[in-house]
């Protein structure tokens, strides 16, 4: 299992290392020079050519990536062109809407998705897994901004449960930060639960037709306990992957409702920061979220070993 | 009395009978063997006792356990009886443990459940099981996970399951049928032990007849979900009534007579081939480690001649066809066919695979289900220059339909229309459509039932004769390759172990590997001479 873990780590660091060489590669190929953009366009070249110097955009490319790299193993991200701030600064303050959200919708969704699979596998083609089913069907097909509408209206206008919008900070309490999360929460947990829940079904109807679900029978455990003895823990790889999956999604993908609930999440700065030129802004929210992905791969692959013992021994 | 008396069990699912009244009984301390070919109802039986019917089973009649009818219990009754009273063992040992949980804990679960023991007892027991089956503590500590054992420690786990609450009676279906022979003959012996320790009645489920006459105390031969015949079995062997039995046990040692070969001139010749594979790294940079899965094999198979080669399952026999075939290159040595290379730069040399065709065991899975048998069987014809087109391509089909016992409408069908053994018929047709100088039949008759085996090494001969075939026969099947080849080669680790012409190597084996494999293949009794202990000698006087 150590041996396993360090192999998987291993591989996270060269990930990662390609990875930050191929955003560097990519934001310097995108067209657009920050100094200009940032100065207009009737800016004359000499205050350009200064600009670019002050912002180090003059040093060579491979010195650039350095420091880019370097800095970030400081915490130093740079300074932002736009906003003349530090990016880590900017980047720290979004991170505490967008992780606690993602954490958030992601314990819905599996939440609603573990019993709803389970459930509707075990009672495969009666009216109970034809309801589940059902529901899925329409909580893959809805795009989630529109149940975020309908939530408002419901449980911010008429019910007058929760606000329609904005982040109230965690300076007022956690339970008020988690109640102005839960709204943009719900949205995002219940597409993905939905797709969630259909894996869990499928995996653990696949899982129950095996032959040690048989050879669990014909020992005496009842149909329900060898489900939950033998089943469910099989059933859970695809289903981990795919939690891996909608983690990554969930932190940077939400920007729409991010807009519908006026948040301040990673999301609508990764959108600022691409439509005013702040490449260096962009470059340390990509690198974060491609850290962030490869982490939870990293933590996923893991929890497949947890798992399955098969994978423990695997060299 | 009785442990077991199944009367007139009928069993039907969706109105389509399975079972007819199907009557039988196991003794205490007795082995009680079904037997039959697929489609005969003998697993249905089994799961009846254990009360596992699939849920639209509707069964009527009576079995009766120990007094109490098991068709009469709810469903929380069977699940009481199941495990404590009946143990069942089942033929697929790769896939009946959980691969997710540890032996120890598995064979524990069968106590557990049933609540017999507190669970330090219960494991302790789970190591005294696991002991008793031929696992003992040293190599197998009870944290052992199931896919750090072979198919023969598997099943041995799986009987521990079964038998850690010494039930009264084990139903053990098909529970050698996946292993390879000499596996096979050490677990049928730790089921006769079992039965003898421990007084279980054993209802044994199982096709192969050589191992029903070699294990059992009575027989059931069923066909169509119908008991035809039983009895005890010395009698039955010396006394078969219905010609169905006498069918069975015939096909089962069925002879064929091949024609002589022709003079040795070489057409396949092997020589010193070794396939590696690579073995994953063992660090990130690590070096990748190697497994040499045929290692400095030669041989060469003459024009006319019919070649065997067997061996258990690993010993490298498919990766060795794999490579006849030029489906992947070899690390060294040379395979060559009529004296060309069947491997050139990268890819099979197609001048010369096109005169090889090559039969596999599946005969399900060995077609696409979308194709018609017309251009199933067609199919090689991709490999000549210039395949032939209209009527001369129908000609040609029609001919190989012909050729294997097939009528030439048959073209127009889907696979799903014909039964496993007309399917290998195709499989047959497909492989001569192109007419070529050597065929590889890889398990080709392993998954056929005997009657059918019977039927398609009689076609094999017949082919023989008609077309000259050349072929490699590669089987486990030691009494099929007997009978189809000319000569042998006995394959053990990746290396030949022994050759020689087909009848010198069974009769009087020199390696000891083939020894121990031709005294482990259970053999069926001869039929022709009554054992003695039947008629006993009257004393005159």
């Amino acid at each position: 299992m150590l041996r396993y873990s360090l192999k998987r780590l291993m591989s996270l660091l060269i990930s990662l290392a390609v990875a930050s060489v191929v955003i560097f590669v990519v934001i310097e190929i995108a067209p657009g020079d920050p100094a200009s953009f940032m100065l207009g366009i009737n800016a004359q070249p000499e205050t350009v050519a200064a600009l670019r110097t002050e912002l180090g955009l003059d040093v060579p490319k491979w010195q650039r990536y350095l420091d880019w790299i370097g800095g970030m193993f400081r915490g130093d991200f740079g300074t932002s062109y736009t906003y003349r701030t530090p990016v880590a600064e900017m980047i720290a303050d979004r991170l505490w809407v967008s992780l606690p959200l993602a954490l958030f919708a992601l314990a819905l969704s599996t939440l609603i998705a573990f019993p709803a699979g389970i459930y509707a596998a075990s009672r495969r083609g009666q009216p109970g897994d034809v309801a589940v089913m059902g529901a899925t069907q329409l909580g893959v097909a809805v795009p989630n901004f529109w149940f975020a509408m309908m939530l408002v209206l419901i449980f911010a206008i008429n019910l007058r449960w929760f606000s329609a919008g904005g982040f109230v900070g965690w300076e007022a309490g956690f339970w008020a930060g988690m109640r102005s999360l839960t709204l943009p929460a719900v949205s995002l947990a219940l597409p993905q639960a939905a797709i969630l829940a259909r894996v869990m079904r499928s995996s653990l109807l696949d899982i129950l037709g095996e032959d040690f679900m048989r050879t669990a029978r014909a020992k005496g455990l009842s149909r329900r306990q060898a489900l939950w003895r033998h089943g469910v823990r099989n059933a859970l790889i695809p289903v981990l992957t795919i939690i891996g999956l909608q983690f990554s999604f969930l932190l940077a993908g939400s920007i729409i409702i991010e807009q519908v609930f006026y948040l301040p999440g990673l999301g609508r700065l990764v959108f600022q920061s691409i439509s005013s030129r702040d490449l260096i802004v962009v470059e340390s929210v990509v690198m974060l979220l491609v850290f962030s992905v490869i982490l939870v791969n990293f933590l996923v692959d893991l929890a497949y070993a947890l798992v399955d013992p098969r994978l423990r021994t695997r060299t | 009395m009785s442990l077991l008396d199944i009367e007139n069990l009928c069993l039907s699912i969706h109105r389509l009978d399975i079972l007819h009244n199907v009557s039988l009984s196991v003794a205490p301390g007795e082995i009680v063997a079904v037997t039959g070919e697929s489609g005969s109802g003998k697993s249905m039986t089994a799961l009846a006792v254990m009360g596992l019917l699939p849920g639209s089973a509707k069964a009527t009649g009576r079995i009766v356990l120990d007094g109490s009818d098991l068709l009469d219990m709810s469903e929380t009754d069977m699940c009481a009886i199941r495990g404590q009273r009946v143990g069942m063992v089942f033929q697929e040992p790769m896939t009946a443990l959980n691969p997710v949980k540890t032996i120890g804990d598995q064979v524990a679960e069968t106590i557990l459940v049933h609540d017999a023991l507190p669970r330090d007892q219960a494991m302790q027991r789970a190591r005294e099981v696991l002991d008793r089956v031929g696992l003992p503590a040293a190599r197998f500590p009870l944290s052992r996970y199931p896919h750090e054992l072979s198919g023969g420690q598997r099943q041995r786990v799986v009987i521990a399951m079964a038998i850690a609450l010494r039930p009264k009676l084990l139903i053990a279906d098909e529970p050698t049928t996946a292993l390879d022979v000499t596996t096979q003959a050490q677990i049928l012996d730790l089921l006769k032990g079992l039965v003898a320790d421990f007084g279980m009645g054993l209802l044994m489920i199982t096709h192969d007849l050589a191992v029903v006459s070699d294990m059992a105390d009575r027989i059931v031969v069923m066909r169509h979900g119908v008991v035809v015949e039983q009895g005890a079995t010395q009698h039955l062997l010396a006394h078969m009534t219905h010609p169905y039995t006498r069918m069975l046990f015939q096909a089962s040692n069925h002879q064929v007579t091949l024609p002589e070969p022709p003079a040795p001139t070489p057409l396949l010749q092997v020589q010193n081939v070794c396939r590696d594979y690579r073995l994953p790294r063992s660090g990130l940079f690590g070096e990748a480690g190697r497994y040499r899965a045929v290692n400095d094999v030669s041989f060469t198979l003459n024009r006319g001649e019919r070649l065997g080669l067997v061996g258990e399952s690993g010993c490298g026999k498919s990766t060795l066809t794999r490579a006849i075939l030029g489906l992947e290159d070899v690390q060294s040595g040379r395979i060559l066919l009529d004296g060309a290379p069947v491997f050139t730069g990268n890819r099979p040399n197609l001048a010369v695979r096109r005169k090889m065709q090559v039969v596999f065991q599946d005969p399900f899975g060995s077609f696409n289900p979308r194709h018609r048998v017309d251009r199933l069987i067609a199919e090689p014809f991709h490999l000549l220059a210039s395949p032939p087109t209209g009527t001369a391509r129908q000609d040609a089909i029609a001919e190989a339909l012909t050729a294997v016992g097939l009528r030439p409408d048959d073209a127009g069908k889907y696979i799903h229309e014909f039964s496993g053994g007309q399917r290998q018929r195709i499989a047959i047709a497909r492989a001569l459509i192109i007419r070529p100088e050597l065929i590889l039949f890889d398990e080709a008759v392993s998954a056929l039932d005997v009657s059918v085996r019977a039927q398609i090494l009689d076609l094999m001969a017949d082919l023989c004769a008609t077309y000259d075939l050349t072929y490699l026969f590669i089987s486990h099947d030691l009494s099929v390759v007997r009978t189809v080849t000319d000569r042998v080669l006995v394959m053990q680790s990746g290396k030949i172990v022994e050759t020689g012409q087909t009848e010198d190597v069974f009769t009087a084996p020199r390696h000891p590997y083939t020894q121990a494999l031709i005294a482990a293949a259970p053999r069926l009794p001869d039929l022709g001479a009554a054992p003695e202990s039947d008629h006993p000698a009257r004393p005159i006087g």
